[in-house]
């Protein structure tokens, strides 16, 4: 494998992009259209230039920067390797649908505080590029904790008391979390006497007791875990729910809860390594935690009426197929893993939309309430269809070709528990998501008279991550090199283990 | 000249001190740009000190030219040095935001207020710069006395708050003359450097008289710095103070107390007797852990901002103890950088109560609601950056401190202590972001409450106050921004060299 | 036995010290406190001077009856003059404490500490 680097400010640049966006925002706040166009510009920006990164990547080489040193010899680095490249620019282009979807959105429902909405959405943005290209722990706490501060304005948004206890839930669950993360990463200093990510883990080589390891890795595992809302950490995901639509659907379906599971990839991969994590046996319990959460969250998600709390499930369940497929250990494990980042998010966010654009269409959150919405909003419920197709594993549509390679790497790994759990979960998926198609294709609805689709600004955005999430099932390949990167990634995790 | 600067920065404050008392008699307006322009030299006499020490390296001020151990001598080493510059920086920020919040709350006393700051000032400069024990009583009594002054000028109740802290400071100071009688008893010295040459020829099983020395003087330090159980008069005496008296002594009192038990345990008794020899920095460090979770849940309870930052500080203070007791260099980076990040954050949100006074009268957290963020947003974001930096989110300064601190814990493998950073840290963001919460978020109630006591609308602006007011805070705000992306900067240029010797 | 006399003047300095110390905490009144603290205070003054006590030494001032080769002969002048700015200390706090005190009563009316705490409360 080569390790090549090269030195780079795109990586600063991705991050500052949206920083910047952020005083100019609230400088433009008495001018909607003006501040709207700072949102849409440093997206595109951040998106080129995440792009641009993406030849070098698909090389096997990083762009790398060291800022200043933030703690004595350890510096505040940022290093766009490709696994990072491959987190950025999903985020990055799901943000630039996002914000289309935002404007149509706030100004559908008239939310109050339109200005700090997108400047927290902004900042979101950039911490979570942050933590993609983060090159050591410290620089990944830095931005972590600034991704739990810029998300608690858009939890509450509402201002709701229901809100605002959703946002001490999540600010206690996440900031609790960051501490396990600080305690981890200083003792992993104290170790090991670095804190660089490195592909097959900076703990490789090293022998350290039994004990101290477990414990460590639970220390991590708090602490990356409740972002990846893995059970039992994950009870702040659906009470943050309360967010609007837009929130929930780039923050809960790709920013916030993907970081998470971007961590949990990080601490399997880049700091115990593969390795060490079948010497000591730490990929079981993580399988075991993993395998509990996707049943457990299926089987809750049947039971719920609202539309967006089902879909909170749901993601709790699709993220641990993220981390089931990083226990596993296996090439084509981390590979599915890693595909399914980008898969469950065009998926996830075009159902999140979906639920969004009949939220502000009809005012109706409840699975009872959308009986034949179909035949009035054909586009949305078409685009829920596919979304729905997919995360149940269907081809042709992409959520197949992740969960295809997960199973592979369970065989692989000689796993065939965990092969049927992504089995039975695929069932149990198909079983909640497709009565909610059938009410709304196939049953009468009421006082449905009078209401179209939803404004264009919001159909469109979940339109085209629909159509994406079939183009990525047909060639997986296609514009974003999704597959290649990530097997290329899943090759320098475990090059060392096959 | 620089050899002379060290002597010239409590000249200055008691030329001042003298100077403004005279202005008593006509141009009293004088008072406030004297004090002013006396911090002002100060300070740059401070940092030309800090400048040279870092490039140059220690240099001592024999006074009439008398060589120590015979002679007093003021030592500027790297640790000193630092701490005289935060001290002169933080309170002329402070003076220079006191103008309006003075004339309000302390009318013809302004004076005599501005005299008193400034013997404050002078007494703690003097400690900071005194190479002597003897000496540095002196100056620590003179600072007390100053802030008893400072304090009892305040609003009902303080004069009683006051009192309290002169018995219980008194008697810590007195605890300290014992100790120093001690250890005066055993070696014929009381120049620090000399103690420190001395002490460790004794024979510590054959002398208790040396472990009592060190004890008592300890205690009476750690009531002084306000370490749990010794912290009795701090909340009182906090809240009830005028605002800018406790902006002014919250951040830099208890940290020069700090200050001395560095210079004391480490420096003259030595890291080896205090962590292995005595053990005063076991006992030290479990004290402190107590008050970090005292401090921070008293500080849940509390409905009145000033009172919860008072109990905020002993917490606060507790991590300078527990880095202090750790006695490893990791622990002490984290005493020191916390206490130049405590003083900027407790000078900030001192300064934001302050300003709160000013504008609505009264600084009680169950009144807030969003009509304080609509009208005072600048005084809000520094408040919502200085507490986020307490909690210890990075990157701003909270976090390295603690960074440092919870290093040194896992050093020594001290489990407990590294919980009880982390507890405590979510303990912070508890009661900040209640305030946070309420800021930013509670629509006001619709009724009118004129009722308040004392609660003249037509008194009290709204909006923000003067720039005088709301630029200091601010400069905390940055600061502590910049303090924590270029910490390691601070730590590798100022902290690293005044590591004791043998740590 | 010898100990215990030939210490006499310490254990006199310690009662003194513990009836400061008694005064401080257990008194209610705050005058008496304050009278508590100034014993106090004398007391570690006293040990201060009491410790630099010689017999058969005189003051250190040269007198031909003593060599000056043998210091010994001389007592140590620096406790008791470090005495003499601890007693102006002292008066200050002293001074400080009373002014206090002043300003309690005018408020208050009393200066029984219980019933300040009661008061404190209550505003």
């Amino acid at each position: 494998m080569n390790d090549l680097t090269y030195v780079s400010h795109i990586p600063l640049f991705v991050v500052l992009v949206s920083m910047a966006a952020v005083p100019l925002i609230l400088a433009s706040s008495r001018k909607p259209n003006l501040r709207e166009t700072w949102t849409l510009l440093a997206a595109g920006t951040k998106f080129l230039l995440v792009f641009s990164l993406l030849p070098g990547a698909l090389e096997g080489r990083s762009a790398v920067l060291h800022l200043l040193e933030i703690s004595p010899g350890v510096d505040l680095a940022l290093k766009a390797d490709p696994f990072g490249v491959f987190f950025a620019l999903i985020s990055s282009s799901l943000w630039i649908f996002t914000s289309f979807y935002s404007i149509g959105y706030v100004r559908g429902n008239n939310e109050h505080k339109q200005t700090r909405y997108f400047a927290s959405f902004a900042m979101c943005l950039s911490a979570t590029m942050g933590i993609a290209f983060s090159a050591n722990l410290l620089t990944f706490i830095v931005f972590y904790e600034m991704l739990t501060i810029s998300t608690y304005p858009l939890v509450i948004h509402k201002e709701t008391p229901e809100s605002i206890s959703g946002g001490r839930q999540y600010l206690l669950y996440t900031l609790t979390a960051g501490l396990f993360l600080i305690a981890a990463a200083a003792w992993t200093y104290q170790l090991t006497g670095t804190m660089d990510f490195k592909a097959g883990g900076l703990f490789a080589g090293t022998s350290f007791p039994g004990s101290t390891m477990t414990v460590l890795f639970f220390l991590f595992l708090a602490g990356v875990g409740v972002k990846a809302a893995i059970m039992p950490l994950h009870s702040w995901l659906p009470t943050a729910m309360v967010a609007p639509t837009p929130v929930s659907a780039l923050l809960h379906a790709v920013a916030v809860v993907k970081s998470g599971v971007f961590g949990v990839i990080r601490v399997v991969g880049f700091v115990f390594g593969p390795e060490v994590m079948a010497a000591y046996g730490l990929n079981i319990i993580l399988a075991i935690f993993a395998g509990t959460t996707i049943l457990v969250a299926s089987l809750i998600a049947f039971r719920q009426d609202n539309l967006k709390r089902r879909l909170a499930y749901s993601t709790i369940g699709h993220l641990s197929y993220i981390v089931l497929g990083a226990a596993l250990l296996s090439p084509s494990g981390f590979t599915g893993g890693m595909l399914h980042i980008a898969t469950h998010a065009t998926m996830k966010i075009t159902l999140f939309f979906c639920a969004g654009a009949i939220y502000v269409n009809l005012h109706r959150e409840n699975i009872s309430q959308l009986n034949g919405i179909g035949k009035i909003m054909p586009w949305t419920m078409g685009a829920f269809a596919i979304g729905s197709l997919g995360l149940a594993g269907v081809p042709p549509v992409n959520g197949f070709v992740s969960k295809w390679f997960l199973a592979l790497g369970a065989l692989e790994a000689d796993h065939l528990v965990v092969l049927g759990i992504y089995v039975l979960s695929g069932l149990l998926n198909a079983g909640y998501f497709f009565p909610i198609v059938h009410r709304a294709f196939f049953r009468e609805g009421e006082h449905l008279e009078g209401h179209g689709e939803a404004s264009t600004l919001m159909v469109v955005p979940l339109v085209i991550t629909a159509m994406l999430s079939v183009l990525i099932g047909v060639r997986p390949d296609l514009f974003f090199h999704f597959y290649e990167l990530a097997s290329l990634i899943a090759q320098s995790l475990t090059g060392g283990l096959l | 000249m620089v050899e002379n600067a060290p002597v010239l920065i409590p000249v200055i404050y008691l030329a001042a001190c003298l100077l403004i008392g005279l202005t008593r008699l006509r141009y009293r307006w004088l008072a406030y740009p004297m004090a002013l322009a006396a911090n002002v030299l100060a300070s740059a006499t401070a940092l030309g000190i800090l400048y040279h020490v870092t490039r140059y390296g220690s240099f001592n001020y024999y006074f009439g030219g008398w060589i120590p151990p015979i002679g007093i001598e003021y030592v500027i080493d790297p640790l000193s040095a630092f701490v005289l510059t935060v001290i002169n920086i933080v309170a002329g920020l402070v003076l220079y935001h006191s103008l309006n919040v003075n004339r309000l709350e302390l009318g013809r006393k302004v004076v005599p207020y501005y005299s008193v700051a400034m013997l404050l000032m002078l007494g703690l400069n003097g400690i900071v710069l005194t190479g002597d024990f003897f000496n540095l009583f002196v100056f620590l009594e003179i600072s007390s006395l100053a802030s008893y002054g400072l304090i009892a000028v305040g609003e009902r109740g303080s004069a009683f708050a006051a009192f309290r802290y002169l018995i219980l400071g008194t008697v810590g100071a007195s605890f300290y003359l014992l100790g120093l009688g001690f250890l005066h008893l055993n070696t014929g010295s009381l120049n620090m450097a000399d103690l420190a040459a001395i002490i460790p020829n004794l024979e510590f099983g054959k002398d208790p008289a040396i472990v009592i020395a060190l004890v008592m003087m300890t205690v009476g330090i750690c009531i002084k710095m306000a370490i749990f159980p010794l912290h009795g008069w701090l909340p009182d005496a906090y809240t009830l103070a005028p605002s800018t008296s406790s902006a002014l002594i919250a951040p830099i009192g208890t940290k020069v107390a700090s200050y001395i038990l560095i210079r004391t345990l480490f420096f003259v008794y030595g890291v080896d007797l205090v962590s292995e020899g005595i053990p005063v920095t076991t006992i030290l460090g479990w004290l402190s852990a107590i008050g970090i979770i005292y401090g921070s849940i008293l500080a849940i309870a509390q409905s009145e901002l000033k009172r919860m930052l008072a109990y905020s500080s002993i917490a606060q203070i507790g991590y300078i103890g527990l880095g202090i007791s750790m006695a490893n260099p990791l622990g002490f980076i984290g005493a020191v950088l916390h206490v130049l990040n405590h003083a900027f954050m407790k000078a900030c949100l001192f300064l934001v109560a302050a300003n709160l006074r000013t504008q609505m009268g009264h600084s009680d957290i169950s009144r807030f609601d969003d009509s304080y963020r609509v009208k005072m947003p600048w005084t809000m974001a520094a408040f919502t950056t200085a507490a986020i930096s307490m909690v210890g989110l990075p990157p701003l300064a909270g976090f390295f401190s603690k960074w440092y601190l919870a290093l040194a814990t896992i050093e020594n493998s001290q489990w407990v202590f590294l919980a009880v950073i982390l507890i405590s840290s979510l303990l912070n963001a508890v009661y900040f972001f209640r305030v946070i919460e309420k800021v930013y978020m509670k629509s006001p109630s619709g009724v009118a409450d004129g009722a308040g006591a004392g609660n003249d609308p037509a008194q009290f602006g709204s909006g923000e106050p003067t720039s005088s007011m709301v630029i200091p805070v601010l400069v905390f705000a940055a600061a502590l921004l910049l303090i924590g992306i270029f910490n390691a900067l601070i730590v590798t240029t100022l902290i690293q060299p005044m590591m004791p010797p043998g740590m | 036995m010898s100990f215990f006399l030939g210490h006499y003047a310490y254990w006199f300095i310690i009662g003194l010290l513990l009836i400061g110390f008694y005064a401080i905490i257990f008194k209610r009144n705050l005058v008496k406190q304050v009278i508590g603290l100034s014993i106090f205070q004398t007391s570690i003054i006293l040990f201060w001077v009491a410790s630099a006590v010689k017999w058969n030494a005189t003051v250190p001032i040269y007198d031909p009856a003593f060599p000056l080769e043998e210091t010994a002969n001389y007592i140590n002048p620096l406790p008791h003059t470090l005495m003499l700015t601890a007693i102006v200390v002292g008066v200050a706090t002293l001074g400080v404490a009373f002014a206090l005190l002043i300003t309690i009563y005018k408020h208050y009316k009393t200066l029984d500490e219980e019933e300040l705490i009661k008061e404190m409360k209550r505003w």
